[in-house]
């Protein structure tokens, strides 16, 4: 089933055009990685469609709810209630976590679920005791974020997305602001997710770990989707030679 | 001298009455106008703006003045001079709180804000719950310098003839031909703040706690 389709997406910061025209589609319990350089637009992308910034044209359904559609060359927002609602259906993971620095772990996690989901206490400390169990934190939910490592901090960011029972899981450069240790930590979990066919779109300068979980591969450049294809394809069979130049780099 | 200490007691409350109304007028009455000072509107920001510049650019003195006789001359009648000593304290103050909200609410990273929008908290309760709990703790310290200085500024309230701590301290002096009585309230000023700095101290002890 198809849970997010992009078509035309573009974008611009002033007379900077950082998304030309996107266009894919993402199917339930797919892995989605999307590669390129710094400047590509991967990280506007995602904050397209998770509705940090908004499109200047183009559509975006997400679980067949229309969220942005084009009328004569302009974006069109659905209401502000509909927009909600497909709010909830991505979760985001931010390169620097952006945790409450004022909450516990476990308030952190459960905050969400009692003002927008409007479950009871019980019920989502329940939720948040399991998602810290599932990653190994659950020592920590009394602590506060200043007193994790990065690494842990991501993992509380994850469970806390987790926790709203997202259609469609978003990570943005998820392990960038970590070190090499801490990184396969945060590489490991997301593995386990793919491995519970979480369906998942990952922005990452991790070549290795997007051959290595993802069903499907973007490459993007300048704004634009150069290649996309099947890691194996793309990684060891790049057609265009933009994409050959980059994963050289990488060798 | 047991006299004059009952007094200067006395008087010690009124200074404290316009200590503690000031406060309880200008903390709300900031918010509202960080909020203007910020609006996204150009004729509200601006309407802040200057009131910000003229509290903020004359003195308390003269803005005292202003409150308690202006309506005298446009209306032809005033009101009592404590509620005008109150007025004048409040908007006055309300402009200087104005301005520490707006830098500390200004100070939160984006981040905050896009991780509540992404996790669908209303901006009411973004606000409310991510937002202002730590403002708070980034404006203790230059709140404290305010605090300060307003218990010391009650002394102002004078020129318009309210007889507070201070007054009473100079017109002891002049009766008795000593400067006993006004270094006494300069005892009694220094108390006051002495408690208002440990009440600060122990706000921000209490929200050490993260960082």
């Amino acid at each position: 089933m198809e849970i997010i389709s992009l078509e035309n997406v573009v974008k611009s910061f002033g007379s900077l055009e950082v998304l030309k025209g996107i266009s894919f589609n993402l199917n339930e319990g797919e892995v989605l990685s999307i590669i390129g350089p710094s400047g590509s637009g991967k990280s506007t992308l995602l904050r397209c469609l998770t509705q940090l910034e908004q499109v200047d044209a183009g559509s975006i359904t997400v679980c067949g709810q229309h969220m942005v559609t084009t009328k004569e060359n302009k974006a069109v927002y659905a209401n502000k209630q509909e927009l909600r609602s497909i709010r909830l259906n991505l979760g985001l993971v931010f390169q620097n976590f952006n945790l409450f620095p004022h909450m516990t772990v476990l308030r952190n996690i459960t905050e969400a679920q009692m003002h927008v989901l409007k479950k009871s206490k019980q019920e989502a400390t329940a939720v948040a005791k399991k998602l810290l169990a599932k990653m190994g934190l659950q020592e920590k939910e009394k602590a506060y974020p200043c007193q994790l490592s990065g690494g842990q901090q991501q993992r509380v960011s994850i469970a806390r997305a987790l926790a709203l029972n997202p259609a469609v899981l978003c990570f943005d450069e998820p392990t960038s602001a970590l070190d090499p240790e801490l990184t396969s930590e945060i590489l490991k979990v997301i593995k386990d997710l793919a491995k519970e066919k979480m369906t998942m779109i990952v922005v990452t300068h991790e070549m290795a770990f997007a051959r290595d979980i993802s069903d499907r591969v973007i490459f993007m450049d300048d704004g634009l989707i150069i290649e996309e294809g099947k890691p194996s394809e793309l990684f060891e069979n790049p057609k265009n030679p933009r994409t050959m130049r980059f994963l050289n780099r990488y060798e | 001298m047991g006299n004059l200490l009952l007094q200067m007691l006395g008087a010690t409350v009124v200074s404290l009455k316009i200590f503690a109304l000031t406060l309880l007028f200008s903390l709300p009455l900031a918010m509202l106008v960080a909020k203007g000072r910020m609006s996204k509107n150009p004729i509200i920001s601006n309407i802040v703006n200057v009131y910000i510049m003229i509290m903020r650019g004359t003195p308390l003195i003269l803005q005292l003045l202003f409150v308690y006789f202006a309506p005298y001359y446009i209306f032809g009648s005033s009101y009592d001079r404590f509620t005008a000593v109150i007025v004048g304290f409040v908007i006055n103050y309300a402009a200087y709180f104005a301005e520490i909200y707006r830098g500390g609410i200004q100070s939160i990273p984006p981040g905050q804000y896009e991780a509540s929008l992404v996790l669908g908290f209303s901006k009411t309760h973004t606000f409310t719950h991510v937002v202002a709990p730590q403002v708070v703790k980034r404006i203790i310290p230059a709140m404290g310098n305010e605090v300060i200085t307003l218990v010391k500024d009650t002394a102002l309230a004078q020129t318009i003839g309210v007889a507070e701590l201070f007054r009473v301290a100079q017109n002891a002096s002049a009766r008795q031909f000593s400067t006993m009585p006004i270094f006494i309230a300069g005892v009694f000023y220094f108390i006051m703040n002495a408690f208002v700095s440990r009440s600060f101290d122990a706000l921000e002890k209490k929200l050490n706690y993260y960082h």
